[in-house]
């Protein structure tokens, strides 16, 4: 979604004059002015090629029960299984292959946290536009619904959620969604009701286009900005938030654990020194968030029109 | 002003009562608390008595139907596992996550608005580029992770601060605070700044966003241009623009905070809200958790209007009288 | 609790509420959450371990839970149904008040009387038909049947003053009515969070080591671990298995450790003719249950290597079970042994059954209950796929765990069963005794087993009040349910706490951790 936002900001009447170049080669110049985000980027990258290919380059499939022995469980980095493969990075109590269940980790913490991030960006984001646009009725029904739900502490909500539809990812993303939605509706409807004050919208409206038009190619890049913050804050946020679900043994199903789950599972063998069951998914999980933070800062600021120079 | 606070409270009554439905339902369904409750020594006869005393023999609508009776009357019923009013039970952990969480929003305030203004004002600085990755870092650790690595690194390796608990306490009007001692202090730094963390690092970006949008604003050109210092500009002019989005945030956060703290209060063993909640939910115990429901809900509902309230204050652009309907 | 005082606008108090450990103060750090100090509320071994310091009962249980005196002195069988209860004398009340027969009736009024009791202590009680009181110390109890187990069950309860005979529970969690007989008077009950106890001068048993007692309650084991380490805490329980080595190479820290009356079993649905979690590989049904077969059962049983999982999951903290309680404890068979790992043994009997290539099947667990559960279902779910047995694992948490299980939703179930009483017919009276609302049997026997010769066996047992030919009832009886699969046992928990150095504690095979098995060994 983020990738297809700079062609709506360039297409505004404001950046006309500098369409000489093409508008997403002028974003890539202007996005790759930080080196930082250009690292960023390039972990993205790593992270997602990792989590797409992980069922190529894992030694070892760590969701195969047949393929597992406890009797590998909780072994040193670099020590060899009984029937000679090596653990590069360990292994866990299990006797999961740290490496193989880490590859396997980040492509379900990716997937979990961006699907519902970005389910909740487009719901939320639409709700919070809505009721900011039309205001009366709809804003009061849309803002009550989402006082209600912040008011739900997440941790009840999912309890409450996975007791009913039961465990699994899809439950989890549901549960995340339900989780986060709010926060974007509210934010998005704080700027919007600025935005909504401003002369370029009653323009708009008084060239009579449509709500639709005026909301969505008028309101909804303006109100970007803040968005985006919270967004990479979001995607991020549900990654942890899924960790924090799995510590309270109310996450993914422990038979194919996620990053967070790894670390869940490890932080009890933390004290006694075991470092790597949970140091090297944190490692991975730090990795995937951070990048996902530089290259959403990066991509605020190139795509906030007030920040142009 | 009054029409609007009058329908914001109608308001507020329809929505505590479909949290309390929901609320009611949802917990009815993931489980009957008595298996949690029951001695597993009990025999079946023992188990049918023990469901009457709690009045979980009733058909799901009569139970919810006594419950609102009650509720309108102020009582939110009786705890299963503690035989004490749920209401109770909160009201009295209630001063430990209080403190706990404006001791967090306080440091993450003293160190997040100067931290952000700071890398808004000198973005490609080092200490600015350094400001964002650290607020980058508090995002992306989770807090329980966070929290265990504060007791490993301050409790047990160097046995700075001690781990868990809430220390000695003083009782003031008949409220126990640990603020107020040498030992309560100690306790409370770790657990507070872990809790802090995620939201000092929403308020420097927060800040910083803000900052640097601002001081492209014509206003502060215009500011600048009229031979204003660089100080009076950004500390009462931009400050004041950089302070709306700031509000709404923490306004929004300080419910969750209190909230979401049920981790930190979890792993510091922190004796509040959070934690009874995580305790009750444990065991089901459906009165406490429709209370404290109830209540955090009416806590926020109370932060949000005075957060609306401030935004007019803060941006007159947005009048009140819009929202009221 | 103390923000309603009433007019506590007016009245601004400043008192220091908690000390710091000193001299002979202890700090315990408990893994569990105590509801209440009204011993007779809620049954749970939290608020059990912690009101044993404040109240007496008739009989106690020592570390190895055999009985020994308390405020009875000795007690015999008069005939097959009249138990007699000798007193002791010269106890004294917390209050001054003299402890004699008027306190046992009023004790044995008020344990069924309880209201809103979660779980009461009157299955504890129910058996008395009569009570009478021959003087003032000397009490006899009739039953309608005759009951061995009178004496274990007197010591499943508190003994209060007759003062306090219809004292609401809120009343004992002030402190007004937590008057007993133990050896530590209530100083403050902060719910939640913890208990201060103070040393009772005239306690009958003689002097006590601690002055001050402050029982924490630090659920999260980590927490815990750090606040032992940090020196927060003098000692701990339920050290989590992962640390215990390390605690026990720290050079500040002592653990001690003793085999618990836990067993960690699965459960079968071996009763039914279709069971909701078995399919073939191919996830079609199966025309019948496998699990009601024994050779399936005793396959699946003989698949599991009990010895790694101890060494592995349990990192030793365990011991590897045959049957339903750890020998020595009452009623056990020296005849059962732990079943060898054989996984070649396994395949041929599930051919011989008639599932060659095997079935596919999900085992639940819960993942809050027991210790390390969740992975010891993922261990056994190894074992089993490795022999054919294809097993998915579906961890829930207890709260949604334990009422589906007992509607019966389940196929494949691990379950932990620590024993009360320390005798067999614990177990095999609630586990693996067919279902029997009327007669109070089976009520844990969420796979429905039903073997009639168990069921004979252990009904003549609890009618017998001989012990030597109880012993051999109940031993007939486990051998009768094991041999036959009735569960699969995994493995007994071992109870661990951990102290600091200079103190060290008697561990107690009931997972109770008492302020009177603490000493002090050094300065």
């Amino acid at each position: 979604m983020t990738v297809t936002t700079p062609d709506r900001v360039a297409a505004e009447p404001v950046e006309a004059t500098a369409a000489v170049v093409s508008p997403l080669r002028r974003f890539w110049i202007e996005f790759r002015e930080n080196r930082v985000a250009v690292a960023g980027l390039a972990g993205c990258l790593l992270v997602v090629a990792l989590a797409l290919l992980a069922p190529l380059i894992a030694p070892q499939n760590p969701y195969d029960l047949t393929q597992l022995d406890i009797m590998d469980g909780r072994l040193e980095p670099g020590s060899k299984s009984m029937d000679g493969m090596t653990f590069w990075l360990g292994t866990d109590d299990q006797g999961r292959d740290m490496l193989s269940g880490i590859l396997y980790g980040i492509r379900i913490s990716l997937a979990v946290g961006v699907a519902s991030g970005v389910l909740a960006m487009l719901f939320g984001a639409s709700m919070g536009l809505l009721a900011a646009y039309f205001g009366g009725r709809v804003d009061t029904l849309i803002m009550r619904v989402v006082d209600l739900q912040l008011s739900f502490p997440a941790i009840l909500l999912a309890l409450i959620l996975v007791a009913v539809l039961g465990q699994g990812i899809d439950k989890i993303i549901i549960a995340l969604v339900a989780v986060q939605w709010a926060y974007y509706a509210r934010t998005i409807r704080g700027t919007a009701l600025v935005e909504r004050r401003k002369e370029y919208i009653e323009a708009a409206q008084c060239l009579a286009l449509g709500h639709r038009r005026v909301v969505f190619r008028h309101l909804l890049p303006n109100c970007l900005p803040p968005l985006i913050v919270v967004g990479t804050v979001q995607v991020a946020h549900a990654i942890a938030l899924e960790a924090t679900l799995s510590f309270l043994g109310i996450g993914l199903p422990i038979t194919e654990p996620s990053l967070g789950l790894l670390i869940a599972n490890g932080f009890e063998y933390m004290l006694s020194g075991k470092y790597w069951i949970s140091f090297f998914p944190g490692v991975a999980l730090l990795l995937t968030i951070v990048s996902i933070n530089l290259v959403g800062d990066q991509l605020r600021d190139v795509l906030n029109p007030r920040l142009r120079k | 002003m009054t029409v609007f606070l009058i329908r914001r409270l109608m308001q507020s009554v329809v929505v505590l009562f479909v949290m309390s439905l929901i609320v009611f339902v949802g917990v009815y369904a993931i489980g009957n608390p008595i298996d949690i409750l029951i001695s597993p020594e009990a025999d079946q006869m023992e188990r049918e008595r023990a469901i009457r005393a709690l009045g979980l023999d009733l058909p799901l609508w009569e139970q919810y139907a006594v419950f609102l009776q009650r509720a309108v009357l102020g009582d939110l019923g009786r705890s299963f596992a503690f035989s004490t009013p749920a209401l109770q039970l909160i009201v009295e952990r209630m001063p430990a996550t209080l403190e706990l969480a404006i001791a967090a929003m306080g440091i993450s305030i003293a160190i997040g608005i100067p931290l952000g203004m700071w890398a808004g004002f000198r973005p490609e600085s080092v200490a600015g580029r350094a400001i964002m990755a650290g607020s980058i870092l508090g995002f992306s650790l989770p807090t329980f992770w966070v929290g265990l690595m504060l007791i490993m690194v301050f409790a047990v390796h160097l046995g700075w601060l001690p781990s868990t608990g809430r220390g000695e306490t003083v009782e003031v009007f008949g409220i126990r605070l640990s603020i107020l001692t040498r030992d309560g202090i100690a306790h409370m730094i770790l657990p507070a700044f872990n809790l802090a963390l995620f939201k000092m690092a929403l308020v420097i970006r927060l800040t910083r966003a803000g900052m640097r949008e601002n001081l492209l604003m014509d206003y502060v050109k215009f500011a600048r241009a009229k031979g204003l210092s660089t100080g009076r500009v950004i500390f009462v002019h931009v400050m004041k623009n950089i302070m709306i989005p700031v509000v709404t945030i923490l306004g929004l956060e300080l419910g969750s905070v209190i909230a979401f703290a049920v981790v930190t209060e979890t792993i510091f063993a922190w004796p509040g809200m959070g934690k009874l909640i995580i305790d009750s939910i444990n065991q089901l115990d459906r009165p406490v958790i429709v209370a404290y429901l109830l209540v955090t809900v009416s806590m926020f509902i109370i932060i949000n209007l005075v957060v609306d309230i401030l935004y007019s204050v803060l941006d007159p652009r947005v009048r009140l009288k819009e929202m009221k309907s | 609790m103390m923000m309603l005082r009433p007019g506590w606008l007016l009245a601004a108090t400043l008192t220091v509420a908690a000390g710091t450990a000193s001299g002979a103060d202890l700090t315990i750090g408990l893994g569990g959450a105590v509801s209440a100090m009204d011993p007779h509320y809620h049954n749970v071994a939290t608020n059990n371990m912690v009101t044993r310091h404040i109240f007496g009962r008739l009989v106690d249980q020592d570390a190895r839970q055999k009985l020994i005196p308390d405020l009875a002195e000795s007690w015999k069988a008069v005939d097959d149904t009249t138990w007699e209860f000798k007193l002791r004398k010269g106890v004294k009340f917390h209050d001054g008040s003299d402890f004699d027969a008027k306190d046992v009736v009023a004790t044995l009024s008020r344990v069924p009387w309880v209201p809103n009791s979660p779980s009461s202590f009157a299955i504890f009680t129910g058996q008395i038909t009569e009570t009478k009181v021959i003087d003032p110390y000397t009490i006899q109890m009739k039953t309608a049947q005759p009951f061995p187990l009178m004496p274990v069950f007197m010591s499943g309860f508190a003994i209060i003053s007759d003062a306090f005979e219809r004292a609401p529970t809120e009343d004992f969690n002030s402190g007004k009515a937590a008057i007993g007989t133990g050896p530590y008077k209530l100083k403050q009950f902060v719910r939640g969070d913890r208990i201060e106890l103070e040393k009772f001068d005239g306690y009958w048993g003689g002097k006590q080591d601690w002055d001050k007692v402050s029982v924490r309650q630090i659920t999260n084991s980590a927490a815990r671990v750090a606040a032992l380490l940090s020196g927060d805490v003098q000692i701990i329980d339920q050290v989590p298995t992962a640390d215990f080595a390390r605690l026990k190479k720290d050079p500040n820290t002592v653990v001690s450790s003793v085999v618990s009356n836990r067993l960690i079993y699965l459960a079968m649905d071996s009763n039914r003719d279709q069971t909701p979690f078995v399919t073939g590989k191919d996830g079609q049904p199966l025309a019948k249950n496998p699990l009601k077969d024994v050779r399936v059962r005793k396959a699946m049983s003989m698949a599991i290597n009990r010895p790694a999982i101890v060494d592995r999951v349990m990192e030793g903290q365990a011991i590897a079970a045959g049957q339903l309680l750890p020998e020595g404890f009452f009623g056990t068979s020296p005849n059962l042994k732990v079943e060898k790992f054989n996984a070649d043994g396994a395949k041929k009997l599930l051919a011989e059954a008639g599932y060659p290539s095997g079935f596919a099947i999900t085992l639940h667990t819960p993942n809050d209950r027991y210790l390390n559960d969740e992975k010891v279902a993922q261990a056994v779910a190894q074992m089993l796929t490795r022999v054919g047995i294809q097993t998915k694992v579906e961890a829930l948490p207890f709260a949604t765990y334990a009422p589906r299980s007992s509607k019966l939703e389940f196929s494949f179930m691990l379950f932990g069963w620590g024993s009360g009483t320390g005798e067999v017919s614990s177990p095999l009276r609630s586990l693996l005794a067919t279902y029997d609302s009327k007669k109070g049997n089976g009520p844990s026997n969420r796979g429905r087993y039903s073997n009639p010769k168990v069921d004979e066996a252990l009904e003549a047992a609890l009618r017998t009040v001989d012990d030597a030919a109880r012993q051999k009832l109940l031993q007939q009886a486990s051998e009768a349910a094991i041999n036959d699969v009735g569960l699969i046992p995994l493995h007994y928990n071992i109870n661990n706490w951990a102290t600091r150095k200079g103190y060290s504690y008697e561990p107690r095979s009931d997972e109770s951790t008492l302020a009177m098995g603490v000493k002090r060994t050094s300065r």
